[in-house]
């Protein structure tokens, strides 16, 4: 059986990263990155949006110009009148694809070609086709689905016609609260937050009583500690109908990850020499890919099979 | 002569309670439970603890029971199907259907589609795992599947619930007053699976005892781990709470401590006569997991606050004793808590 090429999708940044930065990073993917498709526009914290939001059409246009497909994310916490009036905003607007954090955007995408982001509770094939029949036309799985349950899923998507898409790389974004921990780790509350978050660019690490690493605070946000890496899974994931996978946006270098995913995917390079480039790349990392193999999410299960 | 019909009464504040065995549910009942919310002994609900919960069998019994009380019965099958095993959810509501539920309260969109088109006549609730946080939400969701109450996410300030009720009138609010408090937006957070590989979302279970170990340290200390993760540490002799995830303590930004929430219970008791003022529908009490006794006493205490309230002479309900550490919080009703 032949395979169409699998594409790579740079999902919405999580961070909070200063707005120069922010711009330096998306020209760098535009011109150097293989990746297919990029996710633009504030997930984590509608605090943070301003910040960036006036950036995004010449960003988005730079991105354009280089042949990437331009995907906009919603909040994936809704609660205020004008963070829903933000997500109204973004599904009525007709230049660029809208991925669906919530079920605010869900609700506000129905009907025209869209896409769901895996803060959204897609878990069985059933809710798929609803997924589907409103008009998604490419779904990114949530985090925890096992190997199994991604597979079913597949199946049920070659009928519908829906690009399945998985993460394949970096923190996997765990929990959304009301609560800002990164204000509360500082002594602040969400409302009077200084923007703490902007000290960390990679998360606030959080460790165990032991010192263990554990999880990253980001914000509202809680992501693994780990960084998910499924460099030897992606044989298998495509053999199972996924087409596409999504890498999380951390603060190393994102054009050589993507150079890497894209070199296993294209067979150039095996993956166990592109996971020993992902180990340098990212120097003190851990990895993970639990949740694929029905373990625990942060352990690592050597994969079964090469690609 | 006709008189134009008056405008029917607002319909008063309900209490939906737990139960997660028959004697809790007799114990709700007598002690003035509006309503009491049951799941079976499977992954298909929230609560799922080994030697709870019912069987078809004892469920269609129990629906029997609080019918002849004069009282309401909904079950919980408000995780999210398994892909592959859908069937077994299927099954679930095909049961609840059959057993004479009054509502069931699902969170699974797809589970949803299915009770719509197999029970047209099955009142749907929404769970709060499902994460329905504003008035576009709900609308396409009654709109989608006839949903007629939703159980508003634990992330939403008084404010926010009262202008979100009357924003999404006829469909009912039920918001949690008492009981265990999860600080993550539920039916999306994903710590209880990354560290134990069991979720609430698709297994009913968040930090499964049988991840949990209780070891002695060599200075006497008592260390809570979940799996292999260190959750908590208590010198010897004092009281040890559950090691839940996110009320564990950890290190980060230089500092240990609580850094998501305290060992604490949800009691917003105090919000009883703002949420009646607010049109809100149902008070529900969290503790499917608890024995009768506590259902009884949280049950009663609750019970006659709201009746006191809606007479006009509102006072606390006395319910420190059955708060987790003896401390409870507000949560996301008090803008503070963000």
């Amino acid at each position: 059986m032949t395979l169409e090429r699998a594409k790579l999708t740079l999902g919405p940044l999580h961070f909070h990263w200063p707005t120069a930065q922010r711009r330096d990073f998306y020209a760098r993917i535009a011109d150097e990155a293989p990746v297919d498709t990029v996710i633009l526009g504030e997930v984590v914290c509608s605090k943070r949006a301003p910040f960036f939001d006036s950036h995004i059409p010449e960003v988005a246009e730079r991105l354009h110009r280089a042949g990437k497909e331009v995907v906009l994310a919603s909040l994936a916490l809704v609660m205020q009148a004008r963070e829903r009036q933000a997500v109204l905003d973004l599904a009525a607007g007709d230049d660029f694809l809208v991925e669906a954090n919530d079920l605010t955007a869900v609700a506000a995408c129905a009907g025209r070609p869209h896409t769901v982001g895996p803060l959204v509770a897609v878990y069985n094939p059933g809710t798929l086709e609803l997924m589907a029949r409103q008009g998604a036309t490419r779904v990114c799985l949530p985090g925890e689905l096992t190997g199994d349950a991604i597979t079913a899923l597949a199946r049920a998507a070659m009928i519908t016609g829906t690009e399945i898409e998985v993460q394949a790389f970096g923190r996997l974004p765990l929990a959304i609260s009301a609560r800002c921990y990164h204000a509360r780790a500082h002594g602040l509350h969400k409302d009077g937050c200084r923007y703490v978050c902007e000290k960390h660019p990679d998360g606030m690490d959080l460790d165990t009583l032991d010192g263990t690493p554990f999880l990253a605070v980001n914000g509202v946000q809680t992501l693994s500690g780990s960084y998910l890496d499924l460099l030897g899974d992606l044989g298998r994931l495509r053999a199972a109908g996924v087409s596409r996978f999504r890498l999380s946006p951390q603060d190393c270098d994102m054009v050589a990850v993507a150079e890497s995913f894209r070199a296993v995917l294209d067979g150039a390079v095996p993956a166990a020499q592109a996971q020993d480039r992902l180990r340098d790349l990212c120097p003190g990392r851990r990895f993970s890919n639990g949740f694929l193999h029905g373990a625990e999410g942060k352990s690592y299960r050597p994969a079964v099979g090469a690609p | 002569m006709t008189r134009p019909a008056s405008p029917p009464a607002p319909k008063p504040l309900a209490l939906v309670c737990p139960a997660g065995t028959p004697a809790a549910l007799d114990a709700a009942v007598e002690a003035g439970a509006d309503a009491v919310y049951c799941g079976y002994a499977d992954a298909t609900n929230a609560r799922n603890f080994p030697g709870l919960n019912f069987s078809p069998v004892e469920m269609r019994a129990a629906v029997a029971r609080t019918h002849r009380a004069g009282r309401a019965l909904y079950i919980a099958i408000n995780t999210f199907p398994r892909a592959g095993e859908e069937a077994v959810w299927h099954r679930a509501v095909d049961n609840a259907a059959e057993a004479g539920a009054d509502a069931v309260i699902l969170a699974d969109l797809g589970l949803l589609a299915y009770a719509q088109a197999h029970h047209p006549n099955l009142r749907l609730h929404l769970s709060v795992q499902a994460a329905a946080s504003t008035p576009e939400a709900i609308r396409y969701l009654a709109q989608a599947f006839g949903v007629q109450r939703v159980v508003l996410p634990r992330v939403l300030t008084l404010a926010e619930v009262t202008a979100l009720t009357a924003a999404v009138a006829p469909v009912e609010t039920e918001v949690f007053a008492f009981g265990g408090m999860c600080v993550m937006a539920e039916g999306r957070c994903q710590l209880s699976s990354y560290v134990t590989g069991q979720s609430p979302n698709t297994h009913g279970v968040c930090s499964p005892a049988g991840a949990v170990q209780f070891r002695r340290e060599a200075g006497g200390d008592v260390t809570a781990r979940l799996n292999d993760i260190t959750i908590d540490r208590h010198a010897a002799g004092s009281p040890a709470g559950y090691p839940t995830l996110c009320k564990g303590r950890f290190r980060a930004n230089g500092t240990t401590g609580y850094l998501f929430e305290e060992p604490t219970s949800l009691n917003a008791a105090d919000h009883i006569p703002g949420l009646i003022a607010g049109g809100v529908r149902a008070l529900k009490i969290e503790g499917r997991q608890r024995g009768h006794a506590y259902v009884a006493r949280v049950v009663a205490e609750f019970r006659r606050a709201i009746d006191a309230a809606v007479a006009g002479g509102f006072t606390l309900p006395d319910l420190a004793s059955e708060m987790e550490g003896g401390r409870a919080t507000a949560g996301a009703y008090d803008r503070r808590w963000r």
